[in-house]
């Protein structure tokens, strides 16, 4: 399973990448969502997994600690999506604002900023 | 519980100005009163770190390696000084220097947002909370760099925006790779592992993930693109508040990190410390001498300057990490400073392009010496900051024999000076261009580019108000000079600290 997530998460990172150096702002945009969930799947990976066991509890009138899963970086992840929401919904508004001003999506039309 | 003072006072100004409305005077009060109001308090908490050490608050009562650890030592409680006085400043120049629109649309409230990421990044304990804060931090800029939807914002937005979230995710990333290294996200509790660990090379696969997402942040050689095609768009209140703050928290995260995990001399790591900032001086300040518009020379300078900084980091002695401070001190208040005299010359002449502009000295010389002062502390001449600071950092490199760097870092303050006499001397000196009435040059430039043109207050007519603020950041790169004596005690004692992470280490896990 570790195997899998970790090739999921690499062809993820590559996609994400890949995306961001295209030319559309949508398609940057989408990269930035690859990257993002990426890397929340890279520290969800974090701890190892523990297949089938609740986080924290142990099962009624057991007595000896079973191994459990890592609650942490569940909370990491929770925490790291919720800001990746609000990232996206940035940018999106961006992207929206950006367009409509411009009327343009492409990329090699922003180097305004960039010529003295 | 003074400890949670930085985070408290901004958060609830925030709420106060969600509950103002939209009245720009009552913004303007709560903002500015705000602004004055965390200035008192950290200055209440520097104090008291001078006193008793190093502040640690456990949040929730979740002992250290386990809950969040909220940590206050010296260098943390000197950089929370400087910004919120930084931060008071332009708080105070913003209140003529933006359109009466920009206060509308809540510049007060992703004004303190920004401060409540910045005084959290500066007090998190831990790897995680402090990420957090960054995030709260680098959002609030986002919403500060396109406030008002200008085209050009928008695309400058966009650049910095999209290069901060990469920073971001490696951040986050790295993060996640240290704690499954290590099993823990305290800072101290790391530098423990790490320091007891018999194989410490395990881990530079996440510090150098650190290393580039801080290296974003504090736009270091191969990752500055970003800054200088984006900080001249804003206003100019916005992008001299971004200059005093945001580059210098991600040069804060790197120098904890260096000194918490690498202490000994570690040949790959100084290596990398010194070649990245030798070409971010060099490529920084040719950049800069090649530009017209004054907000992009002054934003390529930001660039050149932070490889002082990386400089002093790499040399890896208690001295250099002390100069570094007091250079990095001095470049925040000297470079907000210059922005702001910028952001003068542009109310007084609708313009900043130096090729548009001239004679400025004959018709005000206050104008004058308000850029005079933080532009030659920036280039180094005594007895101003920027020379001891030079002068500082140049004497520890040739102390621990980096001569090749060091020579460098000579040259580049030469070139420097070059660039800021050229500011001095196209806008100040020369003679006003022909055809240009004075307070009109706007209209001479070209259509098409991305000046605008003219501001809301009539040119050539500079409020006093306006003054003062940028005439009290001037005269403290004066101060901070003359006393530079009193100020390098205090950072030699941070930079001992520094130096000794067990301190730190014993401070947080008791």
């Amino acid at each position: 399973m570790e195997i899998t997530l970790s090739i999921v998460i690499g062809v993820l990172y590559t996609a994400g990448v890949y995306l961001l150096l295209r030319r559309s702002l949508v398609k940057l945009i989408l990269g930035i969502i690859f990257l993002s969930n990426a890397t929340n799947l890279l520290i969800f990976l974090s701890a190892g997994l523990t297949k089938g066991e609740p986080a924290f509890a142990q099962k009624a009138g057991e007595e000896t600690a079973r191994q459990v899963a890592d609650p942490l970086p569940q909370a990491l992840v929770l925490t790291a999506i919720v800001i990746g929401f609000g990232i996206v919904a940035f940018t999106l508004a961006l992207k929206y604002k950006y367009h409509q001003k411009t009327g343009t999506y492409d990329l090699d039309q922003v180097k305004q900023t960039d010529q003295s | 519980m003074i400890t949670v003072l930085p985070i408290i006072i901004p958060l609830t100004m925030v709420v106060l100005l969600l509950l103002a409305g939209k009245k720009t005077r009552w913004l303007k009060t709560i903002g500015i009163s705000g602004a004055f109001l965390l200035l008192l308090a950290n200055l209440a908490i520097f104090h008291q770190v001078r006193q008793q050490g190093i502040l640690v608050t456990q949040a929730g009562g979740w002992e250290a390696p386990h809950g969040i650890t909220l940590v206050i030592d010296l260098l943390s409680a000197v950089m929370l000084v400087v910004t919120s006085f930084t931060a008071l400043v332009v708080a105070i120049y913003s209140l003529r220097g933006l359109e009466p629109q920009h206060h509308r649309y809540r510049f007060f409230l992703f004004f303190h947002t920004l401060m409540m990421g910045v005084g959290g990044s500066f007090i998190a304990g831990d790897l995680f909370n402090m990420y957090v804060w960054f995030e709260v931090m680098v959002i609030s800029s986002f919403v500060l760099i396109t406030l008002g939807s200008k085209k050009e914002q928008l695309e400058g937005g966009i650049k910095y925006v999209s290069m901060n979230l990469v920073g971001s995710f490696l951040f986050l990333a790295a993060i996640g790779l240290v704690y499954g290294k290590t099993g823990t996200l305290n800072l101290a509790d790391i530098s423990q592992t790490v320091r007891s660990s018999d194989q410490p090379f395990l881990m530079d696969s996440s510090f150098i993930l650190f290393f580039m997402a801080f290296g974003i942040k504090a736009a270091v050689f191969p990752f500055f693109f970003w800054l200088p095609s984006s900080y001249h768009t804003p206003p100019v209140a916005i992008t001299a508040l971004f200059t005093g703050l945001l580059t210098k928290v991600g040069i804060y995260a790197m120098i904890r990190f260096f000194t918490l995990y690498i202490s000994e001399i570690n040949p790959f790591w100084q290596n990398l410390l010194l070649i990245v900032a030798a070409l971010t001086m060099v490529i920084g300040v040719l950049t800069a001498a090649s530009q017209f518009d004054i907000r992009r020379i002054l934003s390529f300078h930001i660039i050149s300057q932070i490889g002082y900084m990386i400089m002093g980091l790499g040399f890896f002695s208690a001295f250099a990490l002390a100069s570094a401070l007091f250079f990095m001190i001095h470049n925040i208040l000297a470079k907000t400073a210059a922005f702001l005299a910028g952001g003068l010359i542009n109310e007084k002449t609708g313009s900043y392009q130096l090729k548009s502009i001239g004679g400025l000295f004959n018709e005000n010389p206050w104008l004058g010496l308000v850029f005079f002062l933080p532009a030659m502390a920036l280039a180094g001449l005594p007895p101003l900051s920027g020379f001891f600071g030079k002068l500082f950092l140049i004497k520890s490199g040739f102390e621990g024999g980096h001569f090749l760097v060091t020579g460098i870092a000579v040259w580049v303050g030469i070139v420097t000076l070059f660039s800021m006499l050229k500011i001095w001397n196209e806008a100040f000196w020369k003679k006003p261009p022909e055809g240009v009435v004075a307070g009109d040059a706007g209209a001479m430039e070209k259509p098409g580019t991305l000046q605008k043109p003219g501001v809301s207050i009539s040119p050539n007519k500079l409020k006093p108000s306006m003054y003062y603020p940028v005439a009290i950041l001037a005269f403290s790169t004066v101060v901070f000079g003359v006393f530079g004596g009193w100020f390098m005690d205090v950072l030699q004692d941070a930079s001992e600290i520094l130096k000794e992470p067990e301190i730190y280490i014993r401070a947080v896990l008791k």
